[in-house]
């Protein structure tokens, strides 16, 4: 942490400590702040795309022709994105996206990044040894899957539309998307019914 | 759960690059939450801290055209706001906050714990 001992970070531990003490709030109510725009808001906006690419092909052409247009008409609060390009799993190929530089995410779609993304680490050697960073991820590729990284900047985001897991045919599009993880969407984890 | 994201726009909106918001370390992460987490529990509404935010942002701006600095410290302004809004509330007086930091800011090094 570079923030260790900062009089800022003292102070925001004597409020919330404070506050707590007085039984106005608790830790686990500011972790769900947190967690409400890390983990459910923003990859949210991101796994109705996806669902809605997996069960209606022609969305699914505009979304890989120009996902740009399609995010911004979907007006997705939080700020419109300057260009964002969606890149489709397959067998085939397997896309994985990092910010080498700092840590460019697409928030609209995404919400905010997770720790590991900004991790200097993972920025790195997902580029020299993607599938090797994969597997200790947690997600083992097939020796024929070709892996794509995409290296994100101010200028351009990447979202990844993951393969849609087998076995889900009969689910709804608001049922799709809720199994649609943000891991999946970078390109690090798989969809798991 | 959208009314959650009216914070991200317009003045006093949290520093963004392309729809992002910036959070440099934890402790601002910490401090969002906590003014948000409070609104919520309905102790005061955000329009009511963002009087705060944009006073303390003009006040700062005034400063640093004097002093031709370059840095935005947006999340040391929101902490400031959200002490001072606290004490004027008297849900939490400076000088208790004062009192805790300089207890923290006491404790040997690697007093690291769990919240």
């Amino acid at each position: 942490m570079t923030d260790h001992d900062s009089p800022q970070k003292i102070r925001a531990e004597a409020i919330e400590s404070l506050l707590i003490d007085k039984g106005l709030l608790s830790a686990a109510d500011v972790d769900a702040v947190i967690t409400t725009y890390t983990d459910r808001v923003g990859p949210m906006n991101g796994a109705q795309l996806v669902a809605k690419a997996w069960i209606d092909p022609k969305f699914k052409a505009q979304l890989l022709s120009d996902a740009t247009s399609v995010v911004n008409a979907f007006g997705f609060e939080g700020g419109q994105v300057d260009k964002l390009v969606v890149k489709a799993c397959s067998p085939q190929d397997h896309h994985v996206v990092v910010c080498t530089l700092c840590s460019c995410y697409p928030w609209a779609v995404l919400g905010l990044p997770p720790a590991w993304y900004k991790d200097p680490a993972y920025r790195s050697r997902i580029v020299q040894e993607p599938r090797l960073v994969l597997s200790e991820m947690g997600l083992s590729l097939p020796s024929e899957t070709r892996i794509h990284v995409w290296d994100s900047s101010a200028e351009i985001r990447y979202l990844v539309l993951p393969e849609r897991p087998a076995g889900s045919e009969g689910l709804s599009e608001s049922e799709l998307a809720a199994l649609v993880s943000r891991d999946s969407m970078i390109g690090v984890a798989r969809v798991m019914i | 759960m959208l009314e959650d994201f009216l914070i991200l726009e317009g003045i006093g909106a949290p520093p963004m690059a392309n729809g992002e918001i910036v959070f440099e370390a934890p402790w601002q992460s910490r401090a969002f939450g906590m003014a948000q987490a409070l609104c919520q529990s309905g102790h005061f509404t955000w329009d009511e801290f963002r009087v705060y935010l944009i006073d303390g942002i003009a006040r700062w701006d005034t400063k640093a055209s004097s002093e031709d600095s370059t840095s935005y410290p947006y999340f040391e302004i929101f902490l400031d706001s959200l002490a001072q809004l606290l004490s004027d509330r008297m849900i939490l007086l400076n000088q208790e906050v004062d009192e805790r930091s300089e207890a923290f800011a006491a404790r040997p090094h690697g007093h690291d714990h769990t919240h």
